[in-house]
Formats: C-alpha cells, sequence, structure tokens
C-alpha cells in the first residue's frame, strides 16, 4: 500500500511534465491539424534556457522563490521565441499545401533544434545541483517510508495552476474563442474579421512556453538534461495527446497523467527497463481500441 | 434614390479559358435590397468570391463608398474584408461554429472591438473594468440580435444543435454583429420552409431600413426575391442581361428566355 502511494505520487509529477507538453500537441493539432514534432525539441530548448538561467542565477544572491519565477519568465519567453519563429520560418510558408508536407517540415525543424544545441551546447549531458530540497515522510513506522519531496508539490501545483489559467483562457477569452473558432472553420474566422495566422502564432507561443514549464520541471527533477531528451519526452507526450484524443485539450491533460502513471508503475512493479515499452504500447492500444481517445470526439461524416 | 454604396465596374472573372464573369456592372445602394439572380453557373457566387477578396478578379473594379470615401475592394482580403472594408457574407452551405454555443458565434463575430478593449487579451485575463464593460456592450449587442430574431432563449446552446431556420437567421445576426456596410447574402432561404423564409424577409427589410446596410442577395426563391428586392440584376453566362425593379424584371423578356429558353 504505502509502495503504490509512493508510485501514484511519483506518476502524477511526471504526468505533470507529459502533460504541460502534450497541450503543445493537440492545440497545433487542433488549429491546423498538423502533428508538430518538433515539439519535443522546443520542450528541449526550454530546459536548456532554465538550466543556463538556474546557473546564471545561481551565482546572484537572489532569494530562492524569485530565482524560480525569473527562470520560469525568461525560459517561457525566450522558448515562445523559438516556436514562433519555427511556425513563421517552416510551417506556415507551407499553409496550404499537401498535408504532409508540414509534417516533413516539422520532422526537418526537430533535427535542426536538436543538433543547434548539439552543436551550441555540446553533447556532453549537462547536470545542476537540487535546487529544491527538503520532504515530507509519511507512514514512518511502516516499513516503507512514503516521501513526497517539496519539489513534487512545487511541481503539481505549477501544472494546476498553470492549467487553470489556461483552460481560462481557451473558454472565457475572447482570445480563446478566436482560438476554437479558427479550429473549426478558419475561412468563416477570417471573413467575421479574425486574423487568422496570428491565432496561429498565439497558438504556437502558448503551446511553447507551456513546454518549457515543462523543460524547466525536468531540469529540476532529473538534475541531468542533454540535447536528446526533447524525442523521447515529445513522443511520450504526443502518446499523451493521442491517448486523451488529440485536439482535446482536457484529453491532453489526461492522456499525460495516464502516460506518467502507466510508466511510473510499469518501472516499479514490473522492470523499469521497459517502461518506454509500456507508454507505446499504450498507444498502439489506444489506436486500435480508441481511435479517437479517450476523451476525442468520433467523427461524424454526415451521408 | 438612396446614396451610392457599391460600384461594380467591368468585372471580369477568367480561369483559363472560361469566363465566369464577362465585363459585369452594377451598383448597389446603402439601405437597398439588391438581388443577383440568374440560372446556375450564371456566375452569381463567383461575384461574391471576388468582392470578399477569395479571387482576385482578372479586370475591371469594386469600389465601396463609405463616409465620404471609396476604397477599392482589391486591396482587402482575409479578414481586412471584415475588420476594414465593413463587408460581412455568408455562403449556401450553414458555415456555424457549430460546437460554439450561440452566443459565443455572435461573441467571435465582435472579435476585433474585444481584442482591443482587451490588450490582446492580457487585460482580459487581469480581469480589468474597461474589458469588462467592452464585454458587457458585446453581450449586449448580442442579445439585441437574439431578441429580435427569438433565439434568446438558445443563447447557450450549440449552434449545431439549431433547427435548420434558425441556424440561417444565425448566421445573418452573426453577419451582422461585425457592423458591415455591406451584407453579402448567398441564397440566404435555400431549404426555408414559407413561414421561415416569410420571416427571413422581415428580418432583411429590419436590417436594411433600421441598420442602413446595403444587402447583396443571390437567391433562387423567387417570392423572396420578389418581395423584397429594390433592385434585380439578372445574370446569364457571366453577362449581365438585365437590370431593374422587381416588377420589370419579372416582366422583361430576356429574363424568361434565360430561364425557360427560347421557343423554337
Amino acid at each position: 500500500m504505502e509502495y503504490f502511494l509512493q508510485q501514484l505520487v511519483n506518476g502524477i509529477t511526471l504526468g505533470s511534465i507529459y502533460g504541460l507538453i502534450a497541450i503543445g500537441y493537440t492545440m497545433v493539432y487542433g488549429i491546423i491539424g498538423m502533428i508538430n514534432f518538433a515539439h519535443g525539441d522546443i520542450f528541449m530548448i526550454g530546459a536548456f534556457i532554465a538550466i543556463i538561467s538556474f546557473l546564471i542565477f545561481g551565482l546572484t544572491s537572489i532569494a530562492l522563490p524569485f530565482i524560480l519565477l525569473f527562470v520560469l519568465l525568461i525560459s517561457m519567453l525566450f522558448t515562445a521565441c523559438y516556436g514562433w519563429t519555427v511556425e513563421k520560418l517552416a510551417y506556415k510558408p507551407l499553409r496550404g499545401s499537401f498535408r504532409l508536407a508540414p509534417l516533413i517540415s516539422a520532422l526537418g525543424m526537430s533535427i535542426v533544434l536538436q543538433n543547434f544545441v548539439q552543436v551550441a551546447q555540446g553533447a556532453r549531458t549537462k547536470a545542476i545541483h537540487p535546487i529544491i530540497t527538503g520532504k515530507f515522510e509519511f507512514f514512518k513506522e511502516s516499513d516503507f517510508v512514503v516521501i513526497v519531496s517539496h519539489l513534487q508539490i512545487f511541481m503539481v501545483l505549477l501544472t494546476i495552476a498553470l492549467m487553470a489559467g489556461f483552460t481560462f483562457l481557451i473558454t472565457k477569452t475572447d482570445l480563446g474563442r478566436a482560438q476554437r473558432a479558427c479550429e473549426q472553420d478558419k475561412t468563416m474566422a477570417s471573413l467575421l474579421g479574425i486574423n487568422v495566422d496570428r491565432t496561429i502564432s498565439v497558438t504556437f507561443i502558448i503551446g511553447s512556453s507551456l513546454a518549457s514549464v515543462a523543460g524547466m520541471m525536468f531540469v529540476l527533477y532529473y538534475g541531468v538534461i542533454d540535447f536528446y531528451i526533447g524525442f523521447l519526452a515529445g513522443i511520450k507526450a504526443f502518446t499523451a495527446a493521442v491517448l486523451g484524443g488529440i485536439g482535446s485539450l482536457p484529453g491532453a491533460m489526461l492522456g499525460g497523467l495516464i502516460i506518467g502513471l502507466i510508466e511510473v508503475m510499469w518501472s516499479g512493479y514490473i522492470s523499469s527497463e521497459y517502461k518506454d515499452v509500456a507508454a507505446f504500447s499504450v498507444l498502439i492500444v489506444t489506436l486500435i481500441f480508441f481511435p479517437t481517445g479517450l476523451l476525442g470526439k468520433p467523427e461524424i461524416e454526415k451521408v | 434614390m438612396s446614396n451610392k454604396l457599391l460600384s461594380v465596374e467591368n468585372l471580369t472573372m477568367k480561369f483559363g479559358g472560361l469566363i465566369a464573369i464577362d465585363n459585369l456592372s452594377f451598383s448597389a445602394s446603402e439601405s437597398q435590397i439588391t438581388s443577383i439572380i440568374g440560372p446556375n453557373g450564371a456566375g452569381k457566387t463567383t461575384v461574391f468570391n471576388c468582392l470578399t477578396g477569395f479571387y482576385k478578379p482578372s479586370e475591371g473594379e469594386m469600389i465601396l463608398h463609405k463616409d465620404n470615401d471609396s476604397i477599392s475592394l482589391k486591396k482587402y482580403t482575409d479578414f481586412k474584408i471584415s475588420h476594414k472594408a465593413k463587408v460581412a457574407r455568408t455562403f449556401q452551405n450553414i458555415r456555424l461554429f457549430s460546437s460554439m454555443s450561440v452566443l459565443e458565434n455572435l461573441l467571435v463575430a465582435q472579435h476585433n472591438e474585444l481584442m482591443v478593449a482587451s490588450g490582446y487579451s492580457i487585460f482580459g485575463l487581469l480581469n480589468l473594468k474597461r474589458y469588462k464593460d467592452k464585454e458587457r456592450e458585446a453581450v449586449e449587442k448580442a442579445k439585441y440580435w437574439l431578441d429580435l430574431t427569438g433565439l434568446t432563449t438558445r443563447a447557450d446552446d450549440n449552434a449545431g444543435d439549431l433547427s435548420y431556420g434558425d441556424q440561417r437567421k444565425l448566421e445573418i445576426i452573426r453577419a451582422m454583429c461585425t457592423n458591415p456596410k455591406l451584407l453579402c447574402l448567398d441564397e440566404p432561404a435555400a431549404g426555408l420552409n414559407p413561414k421561415e423564409s416569410s420571416e427571413l424577409n422581415k428580418l432583411l427589410k429590419f436590417i436594411k431600413t433600421e441598420k442602413q446596410t446595403g444587402i447583396l442577395l443571390i437567391e433562387h426563391d423567387m417570392s423572396v426575391v420578389m418581395g423584397i428586392s429594390d433592385h434585380v440584376v439578372v445574370l446569364n453566362y457571366g453577362k449581365k442581361i438585365f437590370e431593374g425593379t422587381a416588377k420589370d424584371t419579372r416582366n422583361s423578356k430576356e429574363v424568361i428566355e434565360a430561364y425557360l429558353g427560347v421557343e423554337e
């Protein structure tokens, strides 16, 4: 029981990271109908910017909460610029082209970003000392002590706050309305005076900044990053988005959580070597039994 | 004669060798309903597509006169058609945002005003008073149109759940929420029952008299065309074959020939 609780806590924490990245996939798919395979690498860029700014702020004597806030804002800002630029350079010129064109462009962009970071930052892994330390211990009398670290609480709370804010943005604000309108009918939206190009850019900016938060959490949680982390994390977040129903925002959050839990539970109870196999088997099973995902809407074609 | 709103001059649209619109000139006025009729394939929808920036005309000009200013519609594409040129349109098929609520559909049409007021959503997130006031205004305006069309009770339902006739009405009032000078309606009465189409007539008459909006109407339903048009333009094979009042159109030999064919 205690062991299970521990895995549950770890799973939810990992799920937050996947959920935040998955939102970027699902939003971009919703609005322009393409899988942005460079999104995982945007997450990786976010992690790198976070680690660089942690190191810079580490030299100063600013209090820890402020450092966290500054790093968060800086990595969101820079990563959003990357996301925006990628969209302008690689996807916008291909809008209106055949469906596979932006997909191939995205794969290319992913390789470009990976190699850019490899050249600019070196191929060796970068490590950082734990920044948020401290933990709560539960069930001290039993033989298995459940540990909930302050970091895990910070990550989960930050994710919940971001997702709440984000849901508000999409459902209640004018920008969100415009975004949903573009998702359904871009021609009509532009005839009603909505600047569709700008709305798409904003989508990429929001998706990228959420991914950068995930990147910063990854740095804090694992402490070790390299230029290749975006690939695996990206594919898993993509799995999460598909599992939840691609195009559905609550689905992406739910999917992230489920993938995080499956991965952790599998490593905890069966074998940590095969955790990736478990996560991707979920993708296959989902596609066979729920082609539209858990919360995705089936497309009904009128005859 | 009221003020001239739109003048189309020598408009020609060629697709390769096919001439869809051939040297067409007509004008439409403020507070008037100008109907464009003609057999299928006469080029009516192509005229709309030129006006709203979907096609670039091969030749000719389309001038919109508003506020003592004349602008060429050729220069406007995309969202600027609605935002800057103040031209709104609907399509032959219904294109509502079907999984958004009726109210949201009307608010989307007021996107630009809200966007500026909300400082591109940044202030909107902070819930500043200025934005709240503007949003209340937008909801009021939506409510005004909903009351007028009797859709108020359905405001929170998904637009896709409305009946066909109500969806048609919603499309028109959504277009009106963009404050257009010129409203282009492509077969708004298609598929409506007689009661719905008489309601539509009433709505269009209200729009032209109360809102001083010029309406361009493509329609096959002659009861609508003859009932409300101030001015009728008849096209056949991309050419204008007749222009005049509804009554004159009904008696015109050319029009009857175009629709029914010539007796051998």
